[in-house]
């Protein structure tokens, strides 16, 4: 288990133990939808836009 | 075996399939493709070894590209491009699985707001506007009258982009309330749920609760069908029940999203596409073996 900061608040976010870079995490505190971008050390950064053509 | 893993986003799905790889001891590159670019000459590095790559790309247009790169490449792919070609765009499926005679919902391509408009009025009311591309139900339009279809019809020509103005209209099918997806593995079902919900979209990805389905030979026989229209590989093979009897299929998913049908299922679905990769690879091997 390993925390990150939230870029939009600051906050702690807690990152799961098997963390992948590239995974989508939410802050508890601010709701903003974060990518981890290193897990060692744990880095988040904001999550990039919904886009018309995501989906399966 | 070295596994290539195209992706921009891991979603849960990637998540369940990087834990299956990883525990049977593959080797596993992970290639975010937004940080990649792909020449003419030769793949990204760790790509070039793989013994498949695995293309998980979250967005269409992205999907398409890279994995018709690794086929120039000639870097074994699933799903293939030609698959990836024809599940990502809705007016290709609609042709795929009609040339391939499986019953799918009546469809009308229009290319301007007037030829739409007339083509709605020939439906009736309800019909249903969708975009060409596009997933998780998102820009679909039940159209209940012709003031409405007048009001989406001219939002959809302002929204900006050409493909919007490829107006794709289809019949409204009155369905129990469900409709049914069946993961495939180069046509063989996996596993099947149903997904239910009052409004009248039923993706999971819209909040429609999901249970498991006992596949019927009708429904395996049709999801074999779709899944050999479009080229075959893990597909999500979408199915209406019709008020008449029968099925219709009215979407098939070639980047398609498992957990939840893992989770409604008894079935270990990332295992599953695990153990068809290993085949899969497997026999690329031993036909590789025999031209040598």
């Amino acid at each position: 288990m390993s925390e990150a900061d939230c870029v939009t608040c600051g906050d702690s976010v807690t990152l799961p133990a098997d963390v992948e870079i590239g995974e989508i995490v939410d802050c508890g505190s601010c709701g903003t939808e974060l990518e981890v971008v290193g897990v060692e050390p744990a880095e988040l950064a904001e999550a990039p836009d919904l886009a018309e053509d995501w989906g399966e | 075996m070295d596994v290539g893993l195209l992706y921009s986003r891991i979603r849960p799905d990637e998540k369940l399939l990087l834990t299956e790889l990883r525990d049977r001891g593959h080797e596993v590159h992970k290639v975010d493709v937004r940080k990649t670019t792909f020449g003419l000459d030769a793949p990204p590095e760790s790509l070039g070894e793989c013994d498949v790559v695995f293309d998980r790309c979250l967005a269409t247009s992205r999907s398409k590209y890279a994995s018709r790169f690794m086929a120039h490449y000639d870097v074994p792919v699933v799903n293939s491009p030609e698959t990836a070609k024809l599940c990502s765009d809705k007016v290709e499926t609609t042709l795929a699985l009609s040339e391939a005679d499986i019953p799918t919902p009546e469809t009308t391509v229009a290319f301007t707001k007037d030829s739409a408009l007339e083509a709605i009025e020939a439906f009736g009311y309800p019909c249903v506007l969708k975009p060409v591309v596009g997933s998780w139900g998102r820009l679909m339009a039940k159209l209940e009258s012709r003031s409405a279809a007048e009001a989406v019809l001219e939002h959809k020509e302002t929204l900006g982009h050409y493909e919007h103005s490829v107006f794709y209209v289809q019949q409204f099918v009155e369905k129990p309330g469900r409709d049914l997806r069946v993961l495939t593995v180069d046509g063989e079902p996996v596993a099947a749920m149903s997904r239910s919900s009052d409004h009248w979209l039923t993706n999971a990805a819209t909040g429609a609760e999901t249970a498991s389905f006992d596949l019927d030979p009708e429904v395996e026989k049709l999801a074999k069908q779709a899944s050999a229209a479009v080229g075959g590989g893990l597909l999500g093979v979408d199915l209406m029940e019709l008020e008449t009897g029968g099925y219709t299929v009215h979407e098939v998913n070639h980047t398609v999203e498992f957990k939840a049908l893992n989770a409604a299922v008894d079935v270990d679905v990332a295992a599953k596409v695990v153990d068809w990769l290993e085949t899969k690879v497997d026999a690329d091997a031993g036909a590789t073996e025999v031209e040598a």
